[in-house]
């Protein structure tokens, strides 16, 4: 028997990745305590480096490998590429605030690049398990991440709650999938399709496996009624891994959604729509509702996720590329509110002190007016307001939502955002019409300066100059299906 | 004139740049400087809008002035503006009003001077975009982004509940824009694909979707002008407000709500308009009545003035539903006018509280015998108020009143109980404040209006008067775009 070995091109950036973890962990094993710069480089560049491999492999042509397990085609580059960035403003923004907290390890890079290799492999998944591997490589290496401060209460019972109900998630997944399997007797999701199509695989047995499959989607996405992770786990993890976790992974989860139930059951949108449309009211309610009555900040923006979420799976819902590619743009432009509003989150913070209230964002305006106003720009942007990327969003996703016909459906979505636009008005309320309680001034290193600044700038110009980023997400989404 | 020179976008993006220019100059030790610069933004923002004026066609109901340039192809949206004779004189009332706004918080505002400053010059940038904007998203995106600087102006300068009123001012207006965001939607697909206020404008559409975006219109509209009975934000916002965001409440963003009806509900849904109109006098009636007697009974002058706009915003909206040429021309001579009466109004109203601290009329009483020059302004703007003959709010309301008198004549007896309520509430509040013994210590230590206050008071007076004696100039650039839009309206879509 011949042995013919795969070809490894199309995954280059996963192996490249792969070694340069090993890379991390073993340079700051080597390494002294000193020189615990070294790591968070090698991160970076690791990061720089899988970029650029994913650049040399971009082709509108769409590549398999391994058997059929493993695709790139553009739209996994054009995701792999946001995660990239995103991991690297994420690891940027949230570098003082560990290092001040003795997490600057190893342990810290080499789980961030796990997970990021999970998402990677999420992305570029062609076979249910596939998809399951990089799915449980980001999870588990996201329950290490939030009890990566094992001696705090609070940081490890979130992370046994996360543990524990993303672990009852994924059983969800593979029952799911189980079924479907049985159903269809294929793994391979382009298979998978075809089969779905020719109508020879039992109807009620794969509905249900698609119930499982989309209840461990949701978890995933935090979508109600699965959502009841994400306050606790938000709130108890430390604010970089929340940072983290509340970014990059909801791309992967995007790439997640359109792998399983646009690539590999399309043919039952009749059956996912109407479930999609259940888990998007829900937590469009839940997430704004909720919101308003809490006062610590990372559980105000856990909410505000979940609702962002539910508005999210609006775009599915029209089952078409204009839908998917307005569902991506809004990912992207959630991705860029999260991270610039957790940034200043932790920008707050000092060694000791834990920004954690909605109240620490008080006066902000008379401590650092500019600070105070990116925040502005962000609180706006995630109420929707024009100019602001948060409304083209928003006005993409509602556009397809009623391209579909769901006319009542837009509307309680604009109305449920209106409950929404209360929370995010408050903090401005408390930044520029409350006076400070300490005139301790806001000192950041040069590197988060610029990045927040061209971060707070980027949601007002990408608002006021949307072409560029509204046509990547449909060539992304077009070239893919 | 050459058409290739883009004045309508200087008109929208100079204040704004100026604004920008305004918030750079930082903290209160350069607020001098900001001062100046704001002035100087502003000035220049009005010489540029004189153009519009002197260029303008009003022999055409065509759009003028217009540029046209792809924004983003994704959704087909375009930085399409112009304007015809509806939008341009409010956009010159806009331009007018902002240097007032500035010369008006000069000394008044110490604190955080550059942010107040600017923050109004890009909110009159803002506000010349929505009304020059012939692209529904433009227009959205302008509309909303009006929003910011005026939530930000009651919260940070405003009264003692301004957090309140802000969040209550901002709130309310985004419920009745949400909804018409989705009007938007629907009929960018209704349309095939195209985000055009002008091809809106052609677009058949059946009753039943015809009634459901005017509704959706109504709810932003009605919100902003504001109609009884979504009207009970205005108060609170008034009251809390510094003068200078008043004065630009009540003199532009509650035009925003009247243009609005004109460029949208009407034209694109004539048919519902048809249908709703006797709906809408009826709604209109009851501001114009009701609210001249809530207004009666107010103890606080900067609340019985807003009461009072709301009444006077009344004439707009009856005006805009009579459907005839007396009735809509009526209608946006009151809407400038109140523009000029109502920012006077607050003017007035902010030199007392200014010296005093107080709007309680009550606190007051024979404030003549201290400030007489005062106390002649105030009189003159009162009596505008009240729609005294020789005014400009005798004008509108007197070209209403024509207007529904051919309707029905209940209407017009209803509309003209204006000139008895509005008369009893402003006067009676003038004698309380103004005449009379001195009743409060304090008053006897009032100075009178300085030069700065005079020239701000000076000027508004011209305007009032010049419009009130010859409205020519005034009607004769609307006349033929409001023929137009009757004909337009006139003429079924379904």
């Amino acid at each position: 028997m011949n042995f013919i070995p795969p070809d490894f091109a199309p995954a280059s950036s996963e192996i490249f990745m792969l070694i340069m973890v090993c890379i991390v962990m073993l340079a700051d094993l080597t390494a002294g305590e000193n020189k615990r710069y070294l790591a968070y480089l090698l991160t970076q560049i690791t990061l720089l480096g899988c970029a650029f491999l994913t650049f040399l492999s971009f082709s509108t042509a769409t590549h398999q490998t391994f058997s059929g397990m493993f695709v790139d085609d553009t739209m996994a580059d054009i995701l792999k590429m946001m995660v990239y960035g995103t991991v690297s403003a994420v690891l940027i923004y949230s570098h003082a605030y560990i290092s001040d907290r003795g997490m600057l390890r190893g342990e810290f890079f080499s789980l961030i690049l796990f997970a990021t290799l999970g998402m990677m492999v999420m992305i570029s998944a062609s076979h249910f398990l596939t998809l399951y591997i990089g799915l449980e490589l980001l999870s588990l290496s996201l329950y290490a991440l939030i009890a990566l401060r094992r001696d705090s209460v609070i940081a490890t019972e979130a992370a046994m709650k996360f543990f524990v109900l993303g672990a009852l998630a994924s059983g969800f997944l593979l029952y799911g999938m189980s079924m479907v399997y049985g159903a269809t007797g294929t793994l391979h999701i382009s298979q998978l399709a075809q089969i779905i199509q020719s109508e020879a695989s039992s109807k009620e047995v794969l509905v249900v496996g698609l119930v499982f499959i989309v209840a461990g989607i949701s978890f995933k996405l935090s979508a109600a009624p699965f959502h009841m992770w994400a306050p606790d786990v938000y709130q108890g993890a430390p604010t970089a891994v929340t940072l983290f976790l509340g970014s990059a992974p909801k791309l992967a989860a995007f790439g997640f959604v359109m792998r399983l139930l646009v690539e590999g059951m399309g043919e039952m949108v009749a059956d996912w729509q109407g479930m999609l449309v259940i888990l998007a009211v829900m937590s469009m309610a839940i997430g704004n509702i909720a919101a308003i009555a809490q006062t610590n900040i990372k559980r105000m923006l856990a909410y505000s996720t979940i609702s962002h979420m539910g508005f999210l799976l609006l775009g599915f819902i029209s089952a078409d590329s204009n839908g998917y590619s307005s569902a991506l743009f809004y990912v992207i432009a959630y991705i860029l509110m999260t991270l610039g509003t957790f940034a200043m989150i932790m920008l707050l913070c000092r060694s000791g002190f834990e920004a954690e209230n909605i109240v620490d964002f008080k006066g902000l305006s008379k401590r650092n007016s500019w600070y105070a106003f990116i925040t502005l720009l962000l609180m706006f942007s995630l109420a929707g307001i024009p100019p602001m990327i948060g409304f083209y969003a928003k006005l993409a996703v509602l556009q397809a939502v009623v391209n579909a016909g769901y006319v009542w459906l837009a509307v309680a979505a604009v109305l449920l955002s209106l409950i929404g636009a209360f929370y995010y008005l408050r903090i401005i309320k408390l930044m520029y019409f409350d006076e400070p309680d300490t005139n301790e001034p806001i000192l950041p290193n040069s590197d988060v300066k610029i990045l927040l600044s061209a971060n707070g700038f980027a949601v007002l110009a990408l608002g006021i100059f949307p072409q560029a980023l509204m046509g990547l997400s449909l060539y992304a989404i077009q070239n893919s299906m | 004139m050459s058409f290739e020179f883009p004045l309508l976008s200087l008109i929208i993006w100079l204040p704004i740049v100026f604004g920008i220019a305004v918030f750079a100059t930082g903290n209160d030790r350069n607020a001098q400087l900001a001062r100046w610069i704001s002035l100087a933004g502003s000035v220049l923002g009005l010489l540029v809008a004189i153009p519009l004026y002197t260029s303008f066609d009003s022999a055409t109901s065509a759009m003028q002035f217009v540029e046209n340039h792809v924004w983003f192809e994704r959704f087909n949206v375009n930085y399409h503006i112009g304007v015809d004779g509806i939008s341009m004189p409010l956009i010159l009332l806009n331009c007018f009003i902002t240097p007032l706004v500035v010369i008006a918080g000069w000394e008044v505002i110490k604190e955080r001077v550059s942010q107040y400053m600017g923050a109004f010059l890009v909110m009159s940038g803002i506000i010349n975009g929505v009304f020059a904007a012939l692209d529904a998203v433009l227009f959205y995106a302008f509309w909303e982004a009006s929003l910011i600087p005026m939530f930000l102006i009651i919260g940070m300068w405003g009264g003692p509940n301004r957090v309140y009123a802000a969040i209550k001012f901002f709130l309310y207006t985004l419920l009745g824009s949400l909804l018409m965001l989705i009007a938007f939607i629907y009929l960018y697909q209704s349309s095939g694909g195209s985000f055009s206020i002008q091809d809106y404008h052609r677009l058949t559409i059946p009753l039943t979707p015809q009634i459901l975006i005017f509704i959706a219109f109504l709810l932003a509209f009605a919100v902003k002008v504001p109609m009884w009975p979504v009207h009970t934000w205005l108060p609170d916002a008034h009251v809390e407000a510094p003068t200078g965001g008043s004065v630009v409440l009540a003199a532009i963003l509650l035009k925003l709500g009247g243009y609005g009806f004109l460029r949208f509900s009407l034209p694109i849904a004539p048919d519902a308009s048809h249908y709703l109109a006797n709906t809408m006098v009826v709604l209109s009636l009851i501001a114009v009545v009701y609210i001249g007697l809530i207004a009666l009974m107010q103890a606080d002058m900067k609340k019985l003035i807003a009461y009072s706009s709301v009444a006077h915003m009344g004439f707009v909206t009856l005006g805009f539903f009579l459907l005839n040429a007396y009735g809509i021309e009526g209608a946006m001579v009151q809407m400038i006018s109140h523009g000029f009466i109502s920012g006077a109004m607050f003017l007035c109203v902010g030199v007392l509280y200014d010296r005093l601290h107080s709007r309680q009329i009550a606190d007051y009483g024979g404030v003549v015998n201290k400030m007489p020059a005062f106390a002649a302004f105030f009189m003159l703007f009162a009596m505008a108020n009240a729609g005294l003959p020789g005014t400009s709010g005798f004008v509108g309301e007197f070209m209403v009143i024509m207007g529904s008198i051919k309707v029905n004549f209940w209407y017009a007896f209803l509309a003209a109980t204006t000139l008895i309520f509005g008369a009893a509430y402003t006067l009676w509040m003038y004698k309380r404040v103004i005449f009379g013994a001195v009743a409060n210590p304090a008053v006897g230590g009032l100075e009178d209006i300085s030069k700065r206050e005079f020239a701000l008071l000076a000027i508004l007076a011209i305007s009032v008067l010049w419009i009130g004696v010859y409205p020519y100039p005034l009607t004769e650039v609307m006349h033929t775009t409001v023929d137009h839009l009757l004909i337009h309206v006139s003429n079924s879509k379904l």
